[in-house]
């Protein structure tokens, strides 16, 4: 008994780890597919009824507009900060005096609660008050900034706070990647006489591939969670304008009380992140199986 | 007296891989055991095995007379010394080393009496009250020592423990290996890949390759006459010239025939040794091959041989030449005469040769 | 560091190389502004009075500092109904965020000292389905956890909230410390086994005093994401239970009365407080945390 305990003893550390794994993220992954093939309402059902959640679900204008989004969101989120970030690492690169202070002013923002963010954020850019309020009473009497209330541009209002929010994290990804490259061939390409922006786009930046690809996996994950940042910068609107599949699968679930929508969206939600994780974790454990 | 150390048929499969195979082997009190092969040829498997660190899927194990073969390694009474050296980061060598009495409850008086003896005999009481981080790499295998030591077990175990070590530093600490072991009558079992520190630590060597023992003997029996090809070629450093050669009875004994590039066969006549197949490889150690101006006796033959390459290395002058198809390496007195390029007259010594089968590598005589 | 600012390579006259360094600071100089801007804005708001941001600009500072908005907003700032500020919310989110911390490091830790030095059959499966579970969009549990919640009584509670953070937390932290003790070599605990310790001793006495550099990192990783987290808040909570980012939100977006943006921007700070100062005090830990956090998973 005492032998069985002592050669079981990591099993038995590991086991309720593995039963909340098995019941709170598969199992409960199984139950909103489930559900998202059944006529819930209100309440869940649990006979299946085919596609009709998701049939529902793309011929809503209000889902359509928040997958739209999500793309439109996603991709200039993700394209400006990655930029962003590693022209923040590149300048930060070049022997700062003062690169400490700086890392930690541009890197801040991740700490804060996206909350946070959002409430700065939209007292900033309120046309009453705000920015727009402040360069007019410069003299600037016709300058208007009022995206947080135009439906066509409140989007690219997140868009900015998210990347307020992020960027100096990729800078900080970026910055440890360009370290990382092996000092022997930069010496090698200064001995070559070869100018520093081609030392830039011919070596280093082409070998830190892996860590775009980490930026990219991050900030798109990021991307699809963002729910908190609209909450409390726009809150969908102006009408459902600012809407994400996330604040959309929010409405449906605690304000709407139509689970099996709520399911459905959660499901695509899932597939979108699958669709970009699988690959990657497959070519992550592939290679360290090599 | 039961053997203090008794593996019988050990199996050890990882999934569908053998990794050891129908191990057998048995050392007395006071053995020094040196398990020694290339890189993967299970060893290190199986000294976890006897550690008790790794299970073994089939056979018998027995430590001291009782059967250990599913006993958990605490209460196997043995101490094993890593070849990280594996010291908790986090203790001090004083700590270190009375970890595992501290772990058994044993009396800290005792404790602190046997870690003394210790250090004392090892020499580092001035380092007990410092980390790991703080010692070299000399010092830190002491300490490892010193924790295999403090325990008094039935059985050592080592770990290739001067693989870390720098040449000189291995050497060193290889004799005091060798001076504990006389001192204390212990009983050890030794891993290395080092064929020299196995000829010089060993009361026993177990040659293995691909999880299967090639040869069990002493250092004399495996040097002198080894049981297979692999065995004469891992042995010995410069290895055993391995000599592709025709076997013909004559009378007395056996015409060994040598082809050469250039120049006629060498022949040599083996009387020791008959019924040889007519394939042979004949090994014959670097120090079998001699000036014959200068000459050692025995049962020497001689020839003449152009010699490619000449090696002075201080004490011996290694000359090369081309024999039978391979590179042959005669180890020459400093002396000697032999230049590259010109002819030599060497001395074989037909005492100690080997014959092998080609086909099977398997000694002849 | 990459070093290019010696290189041979960018030769040219003494005067350029300056002028490229100044603007290269004013490059710096400016993104750091952009960054500092919103904080910056935040402060001087929330010592202003109404009266001075109706009539101000946004970027001017108060000419009257007054600490009305920060006790209001301690204090009496009105979260729907409730007219408390975010004092008894901060509360919550202390309350919340201290156990499950707690809690999910100590597990992951385990979890990582099983997964990296006690590898068994099924470990690394063990492992990779963890991993899986860091990625999943929290939207997909939301209705089932919700329901979870109810049958086991927990439902709107603080120790509800807790379990769940937990829960999904434990990705993370086993994911944090089995790379840690995945460079510890394999030899230390089979050293520790011979000499006669057993898997918690060696745990308590060989790992755990290793393991105080991936601990903080641990800590504060957990730590910044519960305080910071609002999907789990506004889902599982209800009034009185409710953390400290849930509240700020129901204030900012309170429809009663007059917008008091002074008070809003106090409660945001105060929010962000206590991550922001783990964020100074520790920065380099919260890094690495964020690093370890996404490259490796």
């Amino acid at each position: 008994m005492t032998k069985w305990l002592e050669e079981n003893t990591p099993k038995l550390v590991l086991a309720p780890s593995f039963v909340a794994v098995l019941i709170f993220v598969y199992g409960f992954i199984a139950w909103t597919a489930w559900v998202s093939l059944t006529r819930s309402r209100l309440l869940p059902k649990y006979e299946i009824d085919g596609f009709i959640q998701y049939d529902r679900l793309f011929a809503s204008p209000r889902w359509d507009t928040a997958f739209g989004n999500l793309f439109v969101f996603g991709f200039l989120f993700i394209v400006i900060a990655m930029v962003l970030g590693l022209i923040l690492a590149i300048l930060l690169d070049q022997n700062i005096r003062t690169e400490g202070a700086i890392r930690t002013i541009y890197l801040y923002p991740m700490a804060l609660s996206m909350i946070v963010t959002g409430t700065a954020w939209k007292w900033i850019l309120n046309p009453g008050l705000g920015l727009e309020a402040t360069v007019r009473g410069w003299g600037f009497e016709t300058f208007t900034f009022d995206w947080l209330v135009n439906p066509d541009m409140a989007i690219y209002t997140i868009v900015i706070a998210a990347i307020w929010q992020s960027s100096g994290f990729v800078m900080a990804l970026f910055l440890a990647g360009l370290r990382s490259v092996d000092q022997e061939i930069i010496k090698a390409a200064q001995v070559d006489g070869i100018p520093t922006w081609r030392v830039y786009t011919a070596i280093i930046i082409p070998s830190m591939a892996p860590i775009f690809l980490s930026a990219f996996i991050v900030l798109s994950h990021l991307a699809i969670k963002s729910f908190d940042l609209v909450i409390a910068l726009t809150g969908g609107g102006p009408g459902y304008a600012t809407d994400l599949p996330a604040t959309y699968m929010y409405a449906m679930a605690f304000s709407r009380g139509d689970i099996g929508q709520a399911a459905s969206s959660a499901m695509i939600m899932m597939m979108v992140v699958f669709a970009i994780i699988v690959p990657y974790l497959y070519s992550e454990l592939r290679s360290k199986d090599d | 007296m039961a053997p203090i150390l008794e593996i019988n048929n050990l199996f050890k499969n990882y999934g569908p891989v053998e990794i050891l195979k129908d191990i057998n082997v048995a050392i007395e009190q006071g053995d020094f055991l040196v398990l020694v092969g290339p890189s993967g040829c299970g060893k290190s498997t199986l000294l976890n095995c006897i550690a008790g660190l790794e299970p073994i899927t089939s056979g018998k194990m027995a430590i001291g007379g009782q059967d250990m073969t599913n006993v958990s390694p605490k209460d196997r009474d043995i101490a094993m010394v890593f070849q990280s050296y594996a010291l908790y980061p986090t203790m001090t060598v004083a700590k270190n080393i009375t970890f595992g009495m501290k772990v058994r409850g044993i009396d800290q008086a005792v404790q602190d009496q046997k870690l003394a003896h210790v250090a004392q005999q090892l020499q580092i009481e001035p380092l007990l009250n410092r980390k790991p981080g703080q010692l070299s790499g000399g010092q830190r295998q002491r300490v490892a020592m010193g924790r295999a030591l403090v325990r008094d077990p039935k059985l050592f175990l080592f770990d290739e423990p001067l693989s870390n070590l720098d040449a000189k530093l291995r050497v060193e600490m290889r004799t005091e290996i060798k001076a504990l072991h006389q001192r204390l009558g212990a009983s050890m079992v030794y891993v290395t890949h080092d064929q020299i520190e196995a000829m010089t630590l060993a009361t026993k060597i177990v040659v293995m390759k691909g999880g299967v023992i090639q040869q069990i003997g002493t250092p004399a029996e495996i040097y002198n006459r080894p049981a297979n090809l692999f065995v004469a070629d891992f042995m010995g450093s410069p290895a055993m010239n391995l000599i592709p050669a025709k076997a013909k009875a004559n009378g007395a004994g056996m015409q060994i025939e040598i082809a050469r590039e250039k120049g006629d066969p060498i022949v040599l006549t083996d009387t020791r040794n008959q019924d040889l197949p007519e394939n042979v490889i004949l090994g014959v150690r670097p120090e079998d091959i001699a000036d014959a101006a200068i000459g050692r006796g025995g049962d020497t033959q001689e020839a003449d041989c152009i010699i490619d390459i000449v090696e002075p290395a201080g004490a011996d002058t290694f000359a090369v030449m081309q024999l039978g198809g391979k590179h042959v390496t005669a180890r020459l007195h400093a002396e000697t005469t032999a230049a590259a390029g010109t002819a030599q007259r060497l001395a074989f010594d037909l005492g100690k040769v080997s014959y092998f089968a080609p086909e099977t590598g398997l000694r002849l005589n | 560091m990459t070093d290019l600012s010696y290189s041979p390579a960018s030769s040219g006259s003494s005067a350029t190389k300056i002028a490229l360094r100044w603007g290269l600071y004013i490059m710096l100089g400016l993104f750091a502004l952009f960054y500092l801007m919103p904080l910056f804005v935040m402060v001087t708001t929330s010592f202003k009075s109404l009266e001075e941001i109706r009539t101000g600009d946004l970027i001017s500072l108060p000419r009257e500092v007054t600490l009305d908005a920060w006790r209001t907003a301690w204090s009496g700032a009105c979260t729907g109904i409730q007219c408390e500020g975010v004092r008894p919310f901060f509360w919550n989110s202390v309350l919340i965020a201290i156990p499950a911390v707690m809690i999910s490091t100590l597990i992951g830790a385990l979890n990582g000292y099983v997964v990296a030095q006690w590898r068994f059959k099924g470990a690394n499966l063990f492992f990779a389905l963890m991993l899986f579970g860091c990625f999943i969009p929290f939207q997909v549990v939301l209705l089932p956890m919700a329901r979870m919640l109810g049958l086991m009584g927990l439902a709107g509670t603080i120790p509800g909230l807790i379990f769940v953070h937990v829960i999904y937390g434990l990705g993370f932290t086993t994911l944090f410390f089995r790379n840690y003790y995945v460079s510890i070599p394999a030899e230390l605990t089979k050293a520790a086994k011979v000499d006669g310790a057993g898997f918690f001793r060696i745990f308590w006495s060989i790992f755990l005093p290793l393991s105080l550099p991936i601990i903080v990192v641990t800590v504060i990783w957990q730590f910044t994401q519960i305080w910071n987290d609002f999907l789990f808040g506004i889902s599982f909570s209800q009034a009185g239970t409710q953390p400290v980012t849930v509240a700020l939100n129901n204030i900012v977006n309170s429809t009663t009365g007059v917008k008091a943006y002074n008070v809003d921007m106090a409660a945001a700070i105060i929010a962000a407080l206590p991550t922001l100062f783990v964020y100074v005090v520790a920065g380099k830990y919260f890094v690495r945390g964020l690093t370890a956090g996404s490259v490796k998973g």
